[in-house]
């Protein structure tokens, strides 16, 4: 490859790691100036509110010199800036503030809800990968079949449903009417604190403590949230799954891969398969990553101590530390996987090269 | 030109015809051409109707609604579906469900309306201004948008209803602030594509300035895949809106909001199930309808992206 048609410019290429290094450090500024923004719209949302952030701290009866003090040892006579410093050095130090409502520390709250979400929307993930790939795979060969017609269909339901609805809906028919999950929470009352949480994921600690009663209880309560958030992860992942399945099974090799007198099956999963999977891994993360914001709705409806019961719960009493808190979060999650995706796909996949 | 000069010619084979006599003529003919196309999407039209009728729903509330949607009648509450007077039954304040539904659906299309307006217009200029300028201006601006991409939507939505109190406006806003950045980033990847051809050029020549250029000659190429854009999102910001009202944050109490509605009849799931569920198909049926037609009109404005989507 000449060197002068790469390089109009005629600037000397500099050796592959430094130019690896220089596209490293690009991407992780980016990220840096990302979560820099992320994290001062929070700052905004929390300057903007109609709460006043000293009275909340003091009482509405404090006396104007502790009124004053306060407000001083907030930082809140600063210019903005440097209230936005400040408020950026709390965070690095994963001090979020209190929250009105549990009077503790937010990322104590946070780092003890979070494992709940992460089962959810881990299991949910599951159902939507195990499900969706398949369906997705068998919609692309079979093209226009009933099995293609009925994927269109369960993936524009998945599309248009509201999803606390389904949630409300499946609660009435499968613990309401058939009996056959477990209700709202983790567990049934019963089984409550049997199990000393280590990992804070109760099919977990469960299994490793021997527990299986409450193994078992735990799953039939998650089955149900996890389903419904499984089913919006596998009207993603089928239709993507589908749509990169008809660009390979078009190409020529495919078809030399057929002319060669391979197995249908060998060509399909081995052959055309084999070359979807680093796309599929990221529509995974990304799938994972919007279920997030799913279990927001999901917990509420299902009474799911975990990140988005927390939200929802600290808004309606206008606890604004722990909606910024969570709020961070998330959207510091969302950012991770979002890179993760990104960065796999560039790693594993030598067409993005 | 005019329709008195072309006696002899039908509407349909004007707006047919291969030889247009005017710009307007040539507009109005690729408008037909593609009505032509997506009706013979029946699904698509499908959607069509149900939005129509749902337009005429929200139009005729107060002459379809057979109730006062805010009335309450305690003695006969939490009816079942079927109930002479109440075909849809009633709610736990003895509100006539069929009737709030109705009304419901002028607040939907409140919604959908004002959201469709703001986020698409902040998105297109946005957009353009930065593909236009480049540079400085083009890295400041996409930071930003990547920046409120960062955000699961919904969770901002949350955050920006907490700051800014709850309500239908408010509500609006929120979602409106997280769905402008796809409309930017598709606004610029267009304008990139247009920036240095010729007619941009030719017209720069002639003297026109920036913002005529971006105003006049950049937004109405950028609009066909906005449009269509608009119309599959439609279907997400009823879901987000619908799920504010269903926490509580958009529209409030007495107001027959469709979200809020399902979180009225939740206490009742298991007991009194059409309060909840009757409110939820409604949305899913109106969201399914946005479906619909954005992928038929897809297809119809942009071959690019063909059937296999």
């Amino acid at each position: 490859m000449a060197i002068a048609e790469d390089n109009p410019g005629g600037r000397r290429r500099s050796p592959p790691l430094l130019r690896h290094l220089r596209k490293g450090a690009a991407t992780i500024g980016a990220v840096l100036i990302t979560m820099l923004g992320l994290l001062f719209v929070t700052f905004l949302i929390g300057r903007v509110m109609p709460v006043d952030p000293v009275l909340s701290v003091v009482g509405e009866r404090a006396s104007k010199e502790v009124y004053d003090d306060a407000f001083r040892a907030m930082g809140l006579d600063k210019p903005v800036l440097v209230q936005f410093a400040y408020y950026l050095r709390d965070v690095l130090h994963f001090d979020f503030g209190t929250s009105l409502l549990t009077a503790r520390p937010v990322s104590e709250d946070i780092a003890r809800v979070f494992p709940a979400t992460f089962e959810l929307a881990t299991l949910g993930t599951l159902f939507g990968v195990v499900l969706g790939v398949p369906l997705g795979v068998i919609a692309a060969v079979r093209r226009g079949s009933w099995v293609d017609q009925s994927a269109r269909v369960v993936a524009l339901i998945g599309y248009s449903m509201p999803i606390f609805w389904l949630g409300l809906v499946g609660l009435l028919i499968f613990y309401g009417i058939l009996g056959w999950v477990g209700g709202p929470r983790r567990l049934d009352i019963f089984y409550q604190d049997i199990v000393e949480p280590r990992t804070g994921l109760l099919l977990l600690d469960s299994a490793l403590q021997g527990e299986w009663g409450v193994f078992r209880n735990a799953f039939s309560h998650i089955i149900l949230p996890a389903s419904i958030l499984g089913y919006y992860s596998m009207a993603y992942i089928s239709r993507m799954t589908r749509s990169f399945m008809l660009e390979q099974l078009g190409a020529e090799y495919v078809i030399t891969a057929r002319v060669k007198g391979l197995p249908e099956r060998r060509v399909i999963w081995r052959h055309a398969f084999g070359n979807i999977k680093v796309q599929l891994i990221t529509v995974i993360a990304l799938s994972y990553a919007n279920l997030l914001e799913g279990a927001v709705l999901t917990e509420t409806i299902f009474s799911w101590p975990g990140i988005g019961s927390y939200i929802t719960t600290a808004l309606l009493s206008a606890d604004m530390a722990a909606v910024l808190g969570g709020t961070i979060v998330v959207g510091l999650i969302f950012v991770l996987l979002n890179i993760f995706s990104d960065l796999l796909y560039k790693f594993l996949d030598p067409r993005a090269k | 030109m005019s329709r008195t000069s072309q006696d002899r010619q039908t509407w349909r084979q004007w707006l047919l015809t291969d030889t247009p006599t005017s710009r307007a003529h040539a507009r109005a003919v690729a408008a037909y051409n593609g009505w032509l196309r997506l009706r013979a999407n029946h699904m698509a039209m499908l959607g069509l109707y149900i939005l129509l009728a749902l337009l005429l729903v929200a139009l005729l509330a107060p002459w379809l609604a057979p109730h006062d949607p805010l009335a309450q009648d305690l003695a006969n509450r939490l009816q079942p579906l079927g109930t002479p007077g109440h075909p849809l039954g009633t709610d736990s304040l003895g509100r006539d469900i069929l009737s709030r539904m109705i009304y419901g659906a002028r607040i939907t299309l409140y919604i959908v309306t004002l959201v469709a307006l703001i986020a698409p217009i902040v998105g297109l200029l946005v957009g353009t201004v930065a593909g236009y300028a480049g540079g400085w201006t083009d890295a400041i601006l996409m930071r930003v948008t990547d920046i409120f991409l960062a955000f699961p939507r919904l969770v901002l939505a949350l955050a920006f209803v907490a700051a800014l109190g709850t309500g239908i406006e408010n509500a609006v806003l929120a979602i409106s602030i997280t769905a402008w950045p796809p409309y930017a980033r598709i606004a610029r990847a267009e304008t990139l594509t247009f920036r240095n051809s010729d007619f941009i050029a030719a017209i720069r020549l002639q003297g026109a300035r920036p913002l005529r250029i971006i105003t006049r000659h950049i937004w109405p190429l950028c609009l066909s895949s906005l449009i269509i854009r608009v119309t599959l999102d439609m279907a997400g910001i009823i879901l987000a809106a619908a799920g504010l009202g269903f926490l509580g944050l958009g529209a409030q109490p007495p107001s027959p909001e469709w979200g809020a509605m399902v979180a009225e009849g939740r206490k009742f799931i298991l007991d009194h199930w059409w309060v909840s569920t009757m409110p939820g198909l409604a949305i899913f049926t109106v969201s399914l309808a946005f479906n619909l037609l954005g992928d038929g009109m897809r297809d119809v404005l942009d071959p690019r992206e063909g059937k296999s989507g």
